[in-house]
């Protein structure tokens, strides 16, 4: 490699000060820090040697944790697809298939987001953040796979531009990017984001789809449950076809219809451990998120559900059902959208479960609550961040009292 | 036996105030220090540099050609002429080198080998009163020893502080061991306690090394002692304080390290300043660490004779230690307050992909890199910061290494915004830079927290005028 690294230290005058194409200085940096880790070394005064970590491997620890999501979801968009039209291919054409629909959603949502923060590298003259690593490959994983790739663009594009650069980049944004894409998407295009229709490719369009399937999903059939059925042996949920019971084991395992990443527990729980294990995410965040939603759960349970049937769902369903466990590791444990402080951690994920429940239960509009949850706690993350530093300023006043 | 033992063990612990630290960091590094002595003699030169004392402002008393004797004052701080600084070694002054807008940067003191001394008084602290104990130390030149909180700075004679606090040992990585450098000087250590005992209304704290057996501090009298285990920044005076009695707005304390109370203490037994010093010479990049007997403001040089390795490599030498110190050329002089030298590869290369690398040679706190899979690891560790400068991204990195009842990012938040009332209020009168200095090594964004902190300093003092 001592050719490349030569290579760029010929093409680098050019770049700096004075240069031919000093105006492209900072984008040609975002590429030579990509290829190179600098020689920058510590300065005069200060800590002498540093820990190896920086944001770049930070972040591609991120994506590395995504991936089993990742493969699980081309595949199990295959595998959906075909039960829909009722042809059994086996595992590698279903992945296949699946590649092929997901492929370009995951590079129009990089394209698109990139392309957007190296305009900001190019106005601002900074070299670029890495957030979006890990956003552009997020916002695929929480979309419906048929979702067009031009909404998608269009809705990263906002995001970067909305909900990042205005604030001022990665770091001073108050909301997650990836679910803000989300959001333009569900609020603006509400039609491919929802309903039984949108979560199986292919479905919408109903080419040679076998007579009555449904695509709805076990969170849609969960809030779609009556009374009557209730009475009559509890919470029941099918297959596409209505002739097989989907069992909490096949929601926990993900051959469901859901969001590309979203619906197997068990693939999340392994970036989960990945996050843990490596000190990028937080633990207290996603167990307390889990916490809180089973608490919920578990109160509604409880409590008389004359009102609403979706009351008597058991609270483990909750857990491997719809977005929650995908949104609870990896999107509440964003360190920039959620309490910074270490007790604030435990109280945002709590808090966050809990909503993610409520919000789900109590909207007959819509059957989830995930993305709302995350997105409210964001705005509520620095009011939970100030009262528990609050605490120690009090502490540190009183003090001062004590002595006089 | 094995009961009876553990037993004991027991009691000691519980009689004595034995304060945990769980936060913090050692990071073992190449090169320790051997616990063996060489004695440096007749130097070309000394050097005392007015930026070891951040907030003075040198007045130059002797001039290029002054004849001086250990003891003669150098230059005074304008604010403070009370406040004087003295020349190490018998001798001439031969330069005074000045940086930008003619800011002085060092005192070069040739030694003319006579070894005269200004005399000063000579006498057991007990029989002095505070008055005159203070004029001894302040005249001396001994007063820089003492720094005081808020801030970090050179003490200010003219408030009495609340507190007096010693720390008895340096946790960072490759420091000097204070228990051997205070082997043959505890008698001057203890006389310093004592005159410093004189000093304040409140207590002389002393922070000693825990779980040691033969400790030679244990047996220090006149002070209140504690002692702290755990990791580095265990021994950092200002964790000690926070945990004994933390400093509050409007009140001072001073602070000192031991092996500078040993120069006070000397004063008095001897009537001389004489700033002998033992330095511990290590780091990687060191044949054979071990120790130097010498006088304060040696030159680097003349401690690396003949220990550099010779393997090519660009090495950085630091004044002082790998989390606090300062980097300096071959032909500058060791720091007023620094007790050891280490020299670590600079690392002033590029690395093709290193973000991407496996890692199972590089240094982190987090598991992001497989080194994990070998904890015990005695590292060579560079002064490459191993990527690009971002805003602060990664929360509660911070909180495992800083040990204080303080909130270290949203502290330095409130400095970089400038807002002094939320300085204050966050417990900006209780830090020194060197207690964010773990946080620096470890902290993903790369930012220069230390420098941060200083500058906070800086902004406070001038805004309270």
């Amino acid at each position: 490699m001592k050719g490349l690294e030569k290579y760029f230290e010929k093409i680098k005058p050019n770049f700096e000060k004075g240069g031919k194409y000093e105006r492209w200085g900072s984008v040609f940096e975002s590429f030579e820090t990509f290829l190179f880790v600098p020689a920058k070394t510590a300065p005069k005064r200060g800590a002498h040697i540093r820990d190896a970590i920086d944001t770049k491997r930070l972040m591609s620890i991120v994506v590395i944790a995504l991936i089993p999501s990742l493969l699980f979801g081309m595949w199990n968009t295959g595998y959906q697809h075909f039960l829909s039209t009722g042809t059994d291919v086996g595992f590698w054409q279903e992945f296949l298939y699946g590649f092929i629909k997901v492929m370009p959603l995951v590079l129009v949502s990089y394209i698109a987001g990139l392309g957007t923060e190296f305009v900001f590298v190019y106005i601002k003259k900074k070299e670029i953040e890495e957030g979006f690593l890990v956003s552009g490959l997020l916002i695929p994983l929480i979309v419906p796979v048929d979702v067009p790739l031009w909404m998608v663009a269009v809705a990263t594009i906002l995001a970067v531009i909305l909900g990042k650069e205005v604030f001022g980049g990665t770091g001073m944004n108050i909301f997650n990017p990836a679910l803000l894409a989300r959001a333009f998407l569900f609020f603006g295009y509400a039609k491919k984001m929802s309903g039984d229709k949108v979560w199986i490719s292919g479905l919408e369009k109903g080419q040679n789809v076998i007579d009555g399937f449904s695509g709805a999903t076990p969170l849609a059939q969960f809030a779609g449950t009556t009374k009557e059925q209730l009475a009559d042996g509890g919470f029941k949920i099918f297959d596409g076809l209505h002739n097989n019971i989907v069992s909490a084991y096949d929601m926990f395992m993900g051959w469901i219809p859901g969001s590309v990443g979203e619906t197997s527990t068990l693939m999340i729980l392994i970036g989960a451990a990945i996050l843990v294990y490596t000190g990028v995410a937080s633990w207290k965040i996603m167990l307390s998120g889990f916490l809180g939603a089973s608490a919920m759960g578990l109160l509604l349970n409880i409590l008389p559900d004359g009102m609403n049937p979706y009351f008597e769902l058991p609270f483990y369903y909750h857990l491997i059902s719809g977005g929650l466990a995908f949104g609870i590791v990896f999107m509440a444990t964003d360190p920039v959208t959620s309490a910074q402080t270490e007790k604030g951690k435990w109280i945002y994920g709590a808090l966050t479960g809990v909503l993610i429940i409520i919000i789900r239960v109590f909207n007959p509009g819509y059957p989830e609550g995930t993305m709302l949850a995350i997105l409210l706690m964001n705005a509520f993350a620095p009011l939970i961040d100030h009262y528990i530093i609050r605490a120690n300023v009090k502490k540190r006043m009183k003090r001062i009292k004590v002595n006089a | 036996m094995l009961f009876l033992w553990s037993f004991k063990q027991f009691l000691m612990y519980a009689m004595s105030n034995v304060i945990k630290i769980k936060k913090g960091l050692d990071i073992k590094l190449v090169g320790l220090p051997e616990k063996r002595l060489h004695t440096l003699s007749s130097l070309s030169s000394y050097g005392i540099k007015p930026t070891n004392f951040p907030g003075i402002t040198p007045k130059v008393v002797s001039k290029i050609g002054t004849e001086v004797k250990a003891g003669s004052t150098l230059f005074y701080d304008k604010y403070n002429p009370d406040v004087v600084f003295s020349s190490p070694v018998s001798g001439k002054v031969a330069a005074i080198h000045r940086g930008e807008r003619r800011r002085i940067l060092e005192f070069v003191i040739e030694p003319d080998g006579k070894n005269e001394s200004e005399v000063f008084k000579k006498e057991n602290p007990e029989n002095l009163s505070k008055e005159e104990i203070k004029e001894n130390i302040l005249k001396s030149g001994c007063w820089p020893f003492i720094r005081q909180r808020p801030f970090n700075i050179t003490a200010n004679p003219n408030i009495a502080p609340r507190d007096i606090f010693i720390t008895s040992f340096d946790s960072a990585p490759l420091a000097a061991d204070y228990n051997y450098i205070v082997k043959d000087d505890f008698s001057a250590f203890q006389t310093g306690v004592n005159a410093l005992k004189k000093l304040t209304e409140g207590n002389v704290y002393l922070g000693i090394k825990a779980g040691e057996t033969a400790n030679p501090f244990s047996n220090t009298a006149n002070v209140e002692k504690y002692e702290f285990s755990g990791p580095h920044p265990a021994g950092n005076v200002g964790v000690q304080i926070n945990k004994i009695k933390p400093i509050n707005k409007g009140e001072v304390v001073w602070t000192l390290s031991a092996a500078d109370v040993i120069i006070i203490g000397r004063l008095f037994e001897t009537g001389t300043y004489n700033p002998e010093r033992i330095i511990a010479l290590g780091g990687s990049e060191i044949k054979h660490p071990q120790y130097y007997k010498t006088l304060l403001g040696t030159k680097v040089s003349e401690i690396l004779k003949e220990q550099l390795k010779d393997n090519g490599i660009n090495k950085r030498i630091i004044s002082g230690n790998v989390l606090t110190g300062e980097k300096i050329s071959e032909n500058e002089y060791i720091g007023f307050y620094d007790t050891s030298v280490t020299v670590i590869p600079e690392g002033d290369k590029p690395e093709f992909f290193g973000w991407a690398k496996p890692g199972f040679d590089k240094f982190s706190i987090s598991r992001t890199f497989f080194s994990w899979l070998n904890p015990k690891k005695e590292w060579v560790l560079d002064a490459n910061i191993h990527g690009g400068e971002r805003p602060f991204i990664v929360t509660g990195e911070m909180e495992k290494v800083f040990p204080m009842d303080i909130f270290p990012m949203q502290l330095i938040k409130a400095i970089i915004i400038k807002d002094l009332d939320l300085m204050e209020e966050l417990g900006i009168y209780e830090v020194a830079e060197e207690d964010f200095a773990l946080c620096e090594v470890i902290n993903t964004s790369k930012i220069e927290i230390q420098k941060i902190i200083r500058e906070g300093f800086e902004f406070a003092i001038k805004e309270l005028g």
